[in-house]
């Protein structure tokens, strides 16, 4: 078993994880973003779906990748504006709303994918490396050959995070989330501003499905996030909803995908099935452990998630 | 949202009208198939033929109608067991993993635990084996909620996976049919572990215990101090502390009830069906049930009604997949639009739309609605 | 303002009301609870849009759509809750509002001009402290400095000092005064008589929706103000509060003994450091303090709703430490909680299901593991009709009925089995003057019958009427006690500041800096 683990195997290991963790981490950021402005968006799955398929739908009519995943984004918002307009502007339960748009966005992508199945796609992100970054020892492999997505996403962390804690647009974004009414009270509109952050969580979100279905595994086949949109749900309660933390869970979830198929490869004996649940009992873990009794407050959830924002209904 | 809104605003109304919660649900559920017509039309098929079809397919016959029954009984099970976690508004999601464990534990008593008993016997253990077998998957999230904290949501949504692939992994390794070549499934059970048929159809005696189930859990929520608790915990937690509820006892015990119903439905569904533990065992029903729950208002008289209604639904997609060739998958599509209008116009039931005076400045761009 | 109305679903809040305030002076706005005060400066404030009306502000016709509106002509409003963002800091809270601060956040000059400001009208403050550390005075102070630095020159208060100590009211009311000799427009909304006379130049007041007079402090004093918000004459109580007459009643055996009881807050920080407490039966203790000092912790602690960190609670002799809140209630504790609608009462369930809350469990209502209908419905009677609580029925949702019915309700459930010992909290908030009457008449009954009371308020003058002693809660600790009869108010207040005789003249008070007042 020992020649398995050697630096070459490694490398590969990691840039694997890099590239299956940045479905997970766009869709993630993109939850992050709604979550601190104080909605709950349950949709993610279905939001990448339906983003993965606009992506292959986009790129077989176009041939152009860029233009798939700019069709990603635009299809994983408009499915987030349903739950925008549910959730925030008519104050529905954002619970069913949330997963109403994962069923709904299951069975469309199912039902309009049907005559995109097992269809080869004539251009998808490859791998492009990195003029120069790309020859660096062990960074070079692990972070710069990967696909643009990938880059898109280095840029994007730092981006966010900048903007969440450095921005005065990020500091109306963590006051929507945190106190609404304060938010109001200084003149920001609260509803206006929470639609538009669930809609722009949904374009990433929708990316996140292009990363899957124009990076990854390039085509389209049904159900095909395999519940990664779920995972990004829970990423962001483990990520405390920090962006730079986000990146780091996401490549650690895309780590145990990606060990998994390797590790078969290289023979190693483990069912595959109990490696497929790894990801998910490790998020439980996380959840658990992230919760401890008092690690709430340290968490830095928004105190206002969940819960719709109504001036005028008072007692 | 309040360009949309423009110079509407919503006002809380103090109690929801009595005819508004009917009507409202019903014409909610017809814009849902109008819209989900247009879907389907832009997909270039004609939506009345589509409906006309699944109708046809679900209602229309004697089969038809037996195979809606069969399909109503698992949706029944669940939407009943995750209602009793709502009622608490314990969000578990997980009645997808919990019917498989039910299931799993079932075929386990079938295959191995009881091979050779009578049906008096195996019948009796099966179902007591798939109780458990969701209770405990229940009682996972339920412990690492009550004791821990961890949102409930997140965890039993993760078991759903967790349970799936525990079953693929059964079905395709240690208790794969050697004789199954290469599909993946169970040997088939004894006769003597098969659910009796309730006429000469596929309706087997799942749909009692659905039906059974329902009545209980009724009386349960009107009738008994246990029903008042889950009521008053689920709408205010600090209410029931303050009453001396035992909060953390409750949340594992309607946790373990809701995922026994739904295990229930796992182990009725490989008992009453195919008589063996196979892929896919589940289209979906335990993420079904959560709108059947909902949308049945919590009320076990109304998840009836709801069960039956979604499982025509099913089983006209089903239908349609037949014998037009379009996907099953219409039928959660439709379930997700139907679920958004419900979500738009049960607003209207709580609030109502007040106009404001049009304000000088804007009067003249004549903002409507 | 110009007839303005608005309603509240069938509730009319504001009915054809007309107000104006002019530049430079300090304006009160008072009325009883429910009187339209605090809905009639939200409409100012852009917070609610009326149905009907227009508002002028230096002459010009506006039409507010938001607060953002408002802010932009010069209005601004400290609201009750302060509106303000925990996490964040001074400055980040300043900036949240401002405009033309360019995209990146930059604390540094807005630290400055809050320096600045802060020294020119007494209200200094660490633009760095992040929210959550500062007590309730400063965070009023980041409120108005806020609104400065945005540019309001209306400035509307609502009942800016109900939750400041004497000391720290005063001060403010100083700031107050300095704010309109610069030529600002003060109005405050306040229910104490005293201030207002104090400090208004005009006076309107409120009632029932409606504009019942303007006046001036010249023209009027307490009794004259008194009548016309409530619109009939008032028992003794509001003109000479301290000196209501106590029935004697022989004290009793201790019934609620405290013993160095630690707790702490939601926070995870010691809320109560050490707690020593006794009330005997036909005895009334009263907790004063400003508000977010422990009170809150102290009635959960003994009922058994949070759990104790240190030290006992005996309740008639019996040690009920930690054993859960059943357990207390089942040796005959009522708890009239703080938050009716959070803790005491369930909103969305209805009167009935409310009403059964403590004694489901128990024969007649329950018979095994069943609720008998007929039983229950007799007994939600029997609380309805005993404390006149209106409602339309039964089945009506609790939500529904006014906040001092709903409190009704709560203390004919609390009061049916004739408790040793009551817990009550804040009795009175938010409850309009025939029910906290009422609720008065119902404590004083059971002080009468021989119940112990410990009575948390933050009403000086009601807990100088019902108490028999008062102790005062400061940081988690009792800093004082004094015989209800006869107390002197300026002890008091200073012992809410936490300023011990011994200390009063040392530095104990160096975190809260005196007030400088210029300009």
């Amino acid at each position: 078993m020992e020649q398995v683990f050697t630096v070459g195997f490694l490398v590969a290991v990691l840039a694997a994880a890099i590239a299956a963790g940045s479905a997970i981490l766009f869709a993630c950021l993109g939850e992050l973003l709604a979550e601190r402005s104080g909605v709950l968006n349950l949709g993610v799955e279905g939001m990448m779906l339906i983003g993965a398929l606009a992506g292959v739908a986009a790129t077989l009519g176009t041939g152009n990748p860029w233009l798939g995943a700019g069709a990603a984004i635009l299809a994983g918002a408009g499915m987030a504006s349903i739950h925008a307009l549910l959730a925030v502007g008519l104050k529905a339960n954002q619970v069913v709303s949330g997963l109403a748009l994962t069923l709904f966005g299951g069975g469309l992508s199912a039902f309009l994918g049907q005559r995109y199945v097992g269809l080869p796609l004539p251009a998808s992100f490859g791998r492009e490396p990195v003029p120069l970054l790309a020859d660096l020892p062990l960074f070079g492999p692990i972070l710069f050959r990967q696909d643009p997505l990938v880059y898109l996403s280095y840029a994007l962390v730092p981006a966010l995070w900048f903007f969440v804690y450095k921005t005065r647009a990020g500091l109306r974004l963590r006051a929507l989330g945190e106190r609404p009414e304060a938010a109001d009270a200084m003149g920001i509109d609260v509803d206006r501003l929470r639609a538009s952050y669930v809609v722009v969580g949904g374009a990433l979100a929708g990316l996140g499905g292009a990363a899957i279905s124009l990076g990854t595994n390039p085509g389209w086949t049904e159900g095909m996030t395999a519940g990664r949109g779920w995972i990004a749900v829970a990423l962001v309660i483990f990520a405390g909803w920090n962006p730079a933390r986000a990146a780091l869970g996401a490549w650690l979830f895309g780590g145990v995908e990606a060990g998994q198929f390797r590790l078969q490869g290289a023979g190693v004996d483990i069912s595959p099935f109990f490696l497929g649940m790894l990801p998910y009992l490790f998020t439980i873990v996380v959840l658990v452990l992230a919760t401890r009794p008092g690690a709430r407050h340290r968490l830095g959830a928004p105190a206002a998630l969940g819960l719709p924002y109504q001036r005028e209904e008072r007692g | 949202m309040a360009d949309v809104l423009g110079r509407w605003r919503l006002e809380r109304l103090p109690s929801p009208s009595r005819l508004g919660a009917v009507l409202v649900p019903a014409a909610s559920i017809l814009l849902a198939l109008v819209a989900g017509g247009l879907i389907v039309a832009l997909a270039g098929q004609n939506p009345l033929a589509v409906y006309g079809a699944m109708l046809a397919g679900a209602l229309g016959s004697r089969n038809g109608l037996a195979e809606t029954l069969v399909k109503t009984t698992p949706l029944l099970l669940t939407g009943l067991g995750v209602a009793v976690a709502f009622r608490m508004r314990l969000w578990n999601i997980g009645g997808e993993g919990q019917f498989y464990l039910g299931a799993i534990v079932a075929t386990w008593i079938a295959l191995f635990g009881l091979p050779d008993a009578g049906g008096w016997a195996l019948v009796p253990a099966m179902i007591a084996a798939g109780l458990l077998g969701g209770a405990l998957w229940g009682l996972i999230p339920g412990a690492l909620r009550a004791y821990l904290g961890a949102n409930e949501t997140i965890v039993t949504l993760m078991l759903n996976y967790v349970a799936i692939l525990l079953a693929d992994w059964l079905v395709h390794g240690p208790w794969k049919d050697p004789q199954a070549f290469g599909f993946p499934g169970t040997p088939r059970f004894s006769s003597a572990a098969a659910l009796p048929a309730l006429a000469p159809t596929r309706v087997h005696l799942g749909l009692l215990f659905g039906v059974t189930a329902a009545a209980v859990l009724w009386v349960l929520f009107r009738r008994t101090r246990w029903g008042y608790e889950i009521g008053v915990m689920g709408e205010s937690d600090r209410a029931a502390r303050y009453a001396g509820m035992p909060t953390r006892r409750t949340i594992l015990l309607v946790m373990a009830l809701s995922g026994a119903l739904c295990g229930l439905a796992g182990m009725s569904e490989v008992a009453g069906i195919g008589q063996q533990l196979q892929r896919n065992l589940s289209p979906g029903y335990g993420y079904t049930a959560i709108i059947v729950a909902w949308v049945g208002r919590l009320h076990p008289g109304g998840i009836v009604v709801v069960a039956f209604v979604l499982a025509a639904l099913l089983v006209g997609g089903d239908q349609i997949q037949m014998s037009m060739g379009l996907p099953a998958a219409i039928a959660p599509m439709l379930q997700g639009i139907v679920l958004f209008f419900l979500l738009g116009g049960e607003l209207l039931t709580r609030y109502r739309l007040v106009r404001h005076p049009a304000p000088s400045d804007a009067a003249a761009t004549g903002a409507g609605t | 303002m110009r007839s303005v109305s608005k309603h509240f679903g069938p509730t009319v809040a504001n009915d054809a009301v007309d107000f104006a305030a002019s530049w430079g002076e300090v304006h009160a706005l008072i009325g009883e609870n429910g009187a339209g005060k605090s809905t009639l400066m939200s409409i100012l404030a852009g917070l609610y849009r009326p149905d009907a009306g227009t508002l002028g502000v230096a002459g010009e016709p506006v039409r507010f759509r938001s607060p953002r509106d408002a802010i932009r002509h010069g209005v601004g409003m400290v609201y009750q809750h302060f509106m303000l963002v925990e996490p964040f800091t001074v400055a980040e809270n300043v900036l949240l509002g401002a405009r033309d601060r360019g995209v990146v956040l930059d604390t540094r000059s807005v630290e400055a001009d809050l320096s600045r400001l802060g020294e020119r009208y007494g209200l200094a403050v660490d633009p760095r402290a992040p929210v959550w550390h500062l007590g309730v005075g400063e965070r009023q102070r980041v409120e108005v400095l806020r609104l400065l630095l945005l540019g309001a020159r209306i400035l509307v208060f609502d009942e800016p000092t109900a939750v400041l100590t004497p000391q720290e009211a005063r001060s403010l009311i100083a700031t107050l005064r300095a704010l309109a000799a610069e030529g600002f427009c003060v109005v405050f909304i306040s229910h104490k008589l005293d201030e207002v006379l104090a400090v208004a130049d005009r006076i309107t007041v409120m009632r029932r929706g409606r504009v019942a007079a303007t006046t001036t402090p010249a023209e009027t004093d307490r009794r004259a103000l008194a009548r016309m918000m409530v619109g009939r004459e008032l028992a003794a109580f509001v003109e000479h509060p301290a000196e209501e007459p106590h029935e004697t009643v022989p004290a009793g055996n201790v019934a609620l003994r405290v013993r160095g009881l630690r707790a702490r807050g939601d926070n995870g920080l010691e809320a109560l450091a050490g707690v020593d407490l006794e009330v005997r039966a036909g005895e009334t203790l009263g907790i004063a303090g400003v508000a977010g000092n422990g009170q809150r912790e102290l009635a959960e602690t003994i009922v058994g709703l949070r759990p104790t960190a240190g030290g006992s609670v005996h309740i008639g002799g019996r040690d009920l430490t930690d054993k859960g809140c059943s357990a207390v209630a089942r040796t005959g504790v009522a708890h009239i909680p703080e938050d009716r609608l959070a803790t005491g009462l369930v909103g969305s369930l209805d009167v009935s299901e409310n009403a059964i809350l403590r004694d489901y469990r128990r024969p007649p209502l329950a018979r095994g593991p069943f609720l008998v209908g007929r039983a229950v419905a007799a007994f939600t009677d029997r609380l309805i009709h005993g404390h006149d609580v209106k409602t339309p029925s039964r089945w009506a949702k609790v939500r529904t009925l006014s906040g001092g019915n709903q409190q009704k309700l709560l203390l004919a459930r609390e009061l049916a089995g004739d408790p040793a010992v009551i817990v009550a909290v804040h009795p009175t908030r938010g409850v309009d003057i025939g029910a906290t009457e009422a609720i008065h008449g119902s404590l004083r009954a059971q002080r009468c019958r021989g119940a112990a009371t410990l009575l948390i308020g933050e009403d000086l003058d009601e807990l100088l009427a019902l108490c028999d002693r008062i102790a005062v809660l400061y940081e988690g600790r009792v800093v004082g006690e004094l015989p209800a009869r006869g107390a002197d108010l300026e002890r008091l207040g200073l012992l809410m500041a936490g300023i011990q005789e011994a200390t009063a003249s040392g530095a104990t008070a160096a975190d809260r800096p005196p007030v400088v007042l210029r300009g």
